[in-house]
């Protein structure tokens, strides 16, 4: 006689020591088995869109650092400002854009050291996260001395940016280059190599190349699934066109395959930043551009590359000092509606483990 | 500081703290009490567990803060993953409406004694977010008591530790045993 079961159903969240912020997954059980899983999202919707329209064009960087994906403050003001400078047509110097892909780029890499950080506690290794936290802390430190601040830096203006590089910051950053290139081989020793950790990802959460494409999934978690593409090389920007760097993908798709493709993207990271720091060239950092900016009737999209994906802004002017409609396209919003594929006919034990893996952040979800 | 009973409610009040009144009403049972009471805040002081709660921004802080450099440990401020294990809620970050229930409902599993910091200029009164909003919490204190607020968007691990070293010391000079009996005799009234 076959057992009579029942489907359970598990809340996990919005307090969960990982669901990575405030994310609610309700996760469909059929033993131990996942059904569905579906994610309830909104617990940190700020109505980001909207205040955008009552705030300046200048006003607004200080906002999108906060409002948005607040793990990459600058790959946020970087959107907004290359949608602004394109519907107003403002010329950047080739200083300010190498300035700005240095930035980007670290900030990329103290994004992946949150995930990698984070993604080691969710799998039960603690010291990733100390290590992670502790190369994330000299980043803090570069970003503090030539932006001022740790976390927003509000340091992207409309036609440049805010400040010159302190002197001898461009060194600083050389040297953190070669200290964290030396990190990286310790960080395979400790979770890459790890069996316990392949053993817990390696064919776990396997997302197919036509779903990921089918759910809109960008940035890592596509490009693990045998996409590549990334909007760097895809639709360049600042100097992305003139530095050579590799996008890395893998075509297995589970969540090995998207850690794999996050640690080579640091690699690459620091390639480009060494780059950009020997042709870095003098002159000027920001073009005259008035602080009341009145941006022309019309309407554009810019899209970059964030560490979670392609983030685009939408932006709808008419002709005031305040934009008069902002759409941003989130990365980790279409990458968490492919989560619900990935998690599907897995065990509830892997929930974590996928759910770590597509490095969600809850703040570029709800907005 | 007050010794308002009403701060423990009834349920909690436990057969010990009948006990400690009767001590109280001996004579120098009162000085004995605040030997212990000393002791005792000493200790409570000194393991200020929170819960790993992160909202918004803030909550990266807050782990840079119990992370390598800042080391939060070294103060016994060691994060738990329960409400039911915390003595402490860090309202790390922006609180929405949609969220404001479940904050109280975690604070409301918190055993007594339990305090609140909230941290960064969100949680305290709203913050940027705080104009042409629609769906922020204008500051937390709306829904749950705070104790120590610490401002900054977000605010530097360094405030962050001010801000406890604050709540510790509110923890040392807290009458709390004689809240509690103050509980009890009202209970037994």
């Amino acid at each position: 006689m076959a057992l009579r079961t029942e489907e359970l159903i598990l809340n996990m969240g919005p307090q969960h020591p990982s669901t990575h912020g405030v994310l609610r997954l309700i996760v469909t059980l059929d033993g131990e088995n996942i059904v569905d899983a579906q994610p309830d999202i909104g617990y940190l919707h700020s109505s980001v869109e909207k205040m955008m329209e009552a705030r300046t064009y200048l006003q607004n960087i200080a906002l999108v650092d906060r409002g948005m994906d607040y793990l990459t403050a600058m790959s946020n003001e970087e959107v907004w400002v290359l949608a602004v400078e394109r519907l107003a047509k403002i010329e950047v110097p080739e200083r300010a854009k190498s300035i700005r892909t240095i930035m980007l780029e670290l900030q990329r890499i103290s994004s992946h050291l949150i995930w990698w950080g984070t993604f080691g506690i969710d799998l039960g290794a603690f010291t990733a996260f100390l290590w992670a936290m502790r190369e994330r802390e000299r980043i803090m430190d570069l970003f503090e001395a030539s932006t001022g601040g740790r976390l927003h830096h509000v340091y992207f203006r409309i036609g440049g940016v805010n400040e010159d590089l302190p002197e001898g910051w461009t060194d600083r950053v050389a040297e953190f280059c070669d200290y964290f290139l030396a990190r990286l081989p310790e960080y395979d020793d400790l979770i890459t190599g790890n069996p316990i950790f392949q053993a817990r990802t390696k064919g776990v959460g396997v997302l197919p190349l036509s779903t990921a494409i089918a759910m809109g999934a960008s940035g890592p978690v596509a490009r693990a699934s045998g996409l590549s593409y990334d909007v760097r090389k895809a639709h360049p920007y600042e100097v992305y066109d003139r530095v050579s760097f590799d996008i890395p993908v893998r075509t297995a798709g589970d969540c090995f395959a998207r850690y794999e493709v996050r640690m080579e993207e640091m690699r690459q990271s620091v390639r480009i930043i060494r780059q950009c720091l020997e042709h870095l060239p003098a002159g000027e950092i920001r073009s005259k551009v008035q602080v009341a900016l009145k941006v022309p009737k019309g309407e554009v999209y810019a899209r970059t590359e964030s560490p979670r994906g392609d983030l685009g802004i939408y932006l709808v002017g008419d002709g005031s000092d305040k934009p008069y409609r902002v759409k941003i396209r989130a990365p980790a919003f279409s990458n968490l509606y492919a989560l619900t594929e990935m998690m599907k006919g897995w065990k509830v034990a892997d929930v974590i483990a996928i759910l770590g893996s597509i490095d969600i952040v809850l703040s570029d979800v709800d907005r | 500081m007050s010794t308002d009973p009403k701060a423990i409610p009834r349920s909690t009040v436990m057969p010990l703290d009948r006990a400690l009144e009767v001590i109280d009403a001996l004579p120098g049972g009162g000085a004995v009490l605040t030997k212990v009471e000393d002791v005792l805040n000493w200790g409570r002081a000194a393991s200020v567990w929170p819960l790993t709660f992160g909202l918004a921004c803030c909550a990266i802080e807050m782990m840079q803060f119990m992370a390598t450099r800042f080391d939060a440990d070294r103060v016994g401020i060691i994060p738990r993953g329960t409400p039911r294990q915390a003595d402490c809620i860090i309202v790390a970050g922006r609180a929405t409406i949609k969220i404001a229930p479940i904050v109280r409902r975690l604070w409301e599993q918190m055993p007594e004694p339990k305090y609140v910091v909230s941290m960064g200029s969100c949680a305290t009164c709203g913050g940027p977010f705080y104009y042409d909003n629609y769906s922020i919490l204008k500051g937390i204190d709306q829904v749950i008591p705070v104790d120590v607020y610490v401002p900054g968007c977000p605010p530097r691990p360094e405030a962050l530790y001010e801000g406890f070293l604050k709540l510790q010391e509110k923890i040392r000079k807290e009458p709390f045993l004689r809240r509690r009996i103050a509980a009890a005799a009202q209970a037994g009234s």
